[in-house]
């Protein structure tokens, strides 16, 4: 089964490379997104066996980092088929293709219990996703996707020398040399301090370059600007979760180590700093987009706040990973459409979104009360159980501060948002062939009443397993 | 052979310099080939005789020495320049900067807790000043192949620091790294192609167009 989660995508990009129809290629990638949302849900139910030597092992971290890509990719899929119909322009070869190897890559992350595994898994996200960024053509495309491209292979770069200084402290410390995630934790007692602090630095840089932590996230704007909407979904949904993955992977050995709150307070230093540059550059965004971008760089900065907190933000984090993807998707899919239909995203020119496309309009508008941190959606719960567990640790300080980040980055994104939705259509917009059907709409639509009822109701079999997760990244005495 | 190994250390960081130093795009990508393959002779005289350490350095000579650098050549052909101008920082300035990290990286290496069979080697301190060089290049230069090439120096430097854990690191992660690497200039080597072809230049300093006003 677990081998089904890699190789059936894997089959599916085979495919969709050798058959020659445009129309044809987003059904056979549904399908197959179907096919891995089906072994994902049969995983989650029935935990295989670890493979002989733990290299593969899915763990509760794993499997809602898992469940949470593969729902996204299913609903970005089905979305492709309504989507593509708009762009017959141009060949969605390499689109398709691109998206299954991606998919197969980051099952293979959520799944792998060896760090060096992980590493090359995780690479092989990032490269794969790069020509999908190019998918326009066009300059300021390819200036997103040589930024993006060159900086997080240094960023993971950086992360992989980290990993090396893992294994050499295991070698210094003459226990056996290994990168296994078991082993480590085992032996992290010996390990030698200098070494293991040189390597979290270095994995902390990289694997935080990918995620998109400020001030590393230059790349982020561009990339999520200037792809299209599905596949900035799946970046700030899918790939950004893999990071965070592998900075959980980091924490549970730094846990073992004992040496937790230097790994902590750079995590809540680099977390509010992600969330003030947020705060600062989403007002008076011009871009649609890219304001996107910059609720990304918040919202993995609550994340890395949550981890450095520990105790009962942990559970925030994690249900942040589910909370955050699934409303990225609805966010990004609705300001796809909304891009098609005005042929701009400029925020001068798309007014008054709601009069002219009343379902996507009016899903933005759900999407960004709901990233917000309003309830009855979903990260209204991680949220408010980060900021609490904030003020009842006594960090009065960190809790404030991401308070008056939250609340600055609300006006700022509904200064956009909300004329962009609400506001006077301008005369001079541009007519455009796109409509609103059921394609366009129903897998946005889908992400959000999933954002809905976990924020309302989270099923007993889906809190078990929150639990469980948050248990591998409690302190333990 | 452990002295051995040294001397081509020695040669590594000479290497580096030559990138540091140099405006010509194809002699810089040949030293980086020269430098991929000494990379690649390095595991053998320091690791015993084995059919992975065959596999890995015909891997590692196959890939640094000779397809990335015709990829990179491919693209400078194709994209008709020869010459980095105008670095953000001066040849000199670099090389001098190049010095200074690589005995800083001496000296920090020095610090290190290292194991008492490690400490009298090369290997830790060429490995960050390798690194370090990549680094320098990747930033004071405006090309984007030279931002390429840059990319390919710190990963040899990281590379160097992977050959003192021969246990620790299977096969199958090192010849996943290495397809990673080479998946990854191939992707770079065609955006170079088509930032070429949109912009008629492979200046970095002309991707401006995405920024915030």
């Amino acid at each position: 089964m677990l081998a089904a989660l890699i190789f059936l995508p894997l089959l599916g990009a085979a495919i969709t490379w050798l058959i020659p129809y445009d129309r044809l290629r987003p059904k056979i990638l549904s399908l197959f997104a179907l096919a891995h949302m089906g072994v994902t849900i049969r995983l989650l139910a029935v935990t295989p066996p670890d493979s002989p030597e733990k290299w593969i092992h899915l763990d509760p971290l794993g499997k809602i980092v898992l469940l949470s890509t593969s729902t996204l990719f299913l609903m970005c899929s089905l979305y492709s088929i309504g989507y593509l119909y708009y762009r017959q322009e141009r060949s969605n070869r390499v689109l398709c293709v691109g998206l299954l190897v991606c998919l197969s890559a980051a099952s293979l992350v959520t799944i792998s219990h060896h760090l060096g595994l992980m590493w090359v898994a995780l690479e092989t996200t990032t490269i794969s996703m790069a020509p999908l960024i190019y998918f326009n053509r066009n300059a300021r495309s390819i200036e997103a996707t040589w930024k993006y491209l060159l900086i997080c292979s240094v960023g993971v770069a950086l992360a992989l020398i980290g990993l090396y200084f893992l294994a050499y402290a295991t070698i210094v410390a003459r226990v056996e040399p290994s990168l296994l995630l078991d082993d480590l934790m085992r032996d992290a007692g010996k390990l030698s301090s200098g070494w293991v602090h040189a390597a979290f630095v270095f994995l902390l840089v990289g694997f935080g370059t990918k995620m998109g932590l400020a001030p590393l996230h230059t790349w982020k704007p561009d990339a999520y600007g200037e792809a299209p909407g599905l596949v900035g979904a799946l970046l700030s949904g899918g790939l950004v979760n893999l990071a965070f993955l592998a900075l959980l992977r980091v924490y549970q050995i730094c846990l073992a180590t004992k040496e937790i709150h230097f790994f902590q307070n750079a995590l809540i230093a680099m977390g509010l700093i992600s969330m003030l540059f947020a705060a600062v550059f989403m007002a008076r965004q011009a871009d649609f987009k890219r304001m996107l971008a910059y609720s990304s760089v918040e919202h993995v900065g609550i994340m890395a706040v949550a981890l450095g907190l520990g105790g009962k933000a942990i559970f925030g984090a994690i249900f942040h990973i589910l909370a955050n993807g699934l409303t990225k998707g609805v966010l990004f899919l609705s300001s796809g459409n909304i891009h098609r239909s005005y042929n701009s995203k400029s925020t001068d020119h798309v007014k008054g979104a709601l009069r002219r496309l009343p379902w996507s309009g009016g899903l933005f508008l759900a999407g960004f009360i709901a990233i917000t941190g309003s309830p009855p959606f979903a990260p209204f719960i991680s949220e408010f159980t980060i900021v609490s567990s904030a003020f009842i640790q006594g960090r009065t300080l960190v809790g404030a501060l991401f308070l008056i980040s939250l609340a600055i980055i609300f006006i700022g994104m509904a200064l956009t948002v909300l004329p962009l939705v609400m506001g006077e259509a301008s005369e001079n917009s541009e007519a455009t062939s796109y409509r609103d059907t059921v394609g366009t709409v129903g897998p946005p639509l889908v992400l959000l009443l999933l954002v809905f009822v976990l924020g309302v109701w989270i099923p007993a079999p889906l809190m078990t397993l929150l639990r469980d997760a948050a248990a591998l990244l409690e302190v333990r005495p | 052979m452990v002295s051995l190994a040294d001397q081509l250390l020695v040669l590594v960081l000479l290497i580096n310099f030559i990138s540091l130093g140099t405006s010509r795009l194809i002699f810089s990508i040949r030293a980086v080939a020269v430098q991929g393959v000494i990379l690649g002779i390095l595991p053998g005289l320091i690791h015993p005789f084995s059919w992975h350490l065959i596999g890995i350095t015909a891997g590692i000579i196959a890939a640094k020495g000779f397809i990335i650098p015709l990829l990179l050549n491919r693209a400078v052909r194709s994209a008709e320049i020869k010459r980095e101008e105008e670095p953000f920082l001066g040849y000199v300035s670099t090389l001098l900067l190049g010095a200074v990290f690589t005995a800083l990286s001496f000296g920090f290496a020095g610090k290190l807790p290292l194991l008492p069979e490690h400490q009298n080697y090369l290997f830790v301190p060429a490995s960050i000043a390798t690194l370090m060089s990549g680094f320098l290049i990747l930033t004071t230069r405006r090309k984007v192949i030279s931002q390429v090439i840059g990319y390919l120096v710190l990963e040899n430097g990281i590379f160097i620091f992977g050959l003192l854990l021969a246990d620790a690191m299977p096969i199958m992660v090192e010849a996943g790294a290495l397809l990673d690497l080479l998946v990854g200039t191939f992707v770079m080597g065609i955006v170079i192609n088509h930032i070429s072809r949109e912009f008629s230049s492979l200046d970095t300093s002309r991707l401006t167009s995405l920024k915030e006003e």
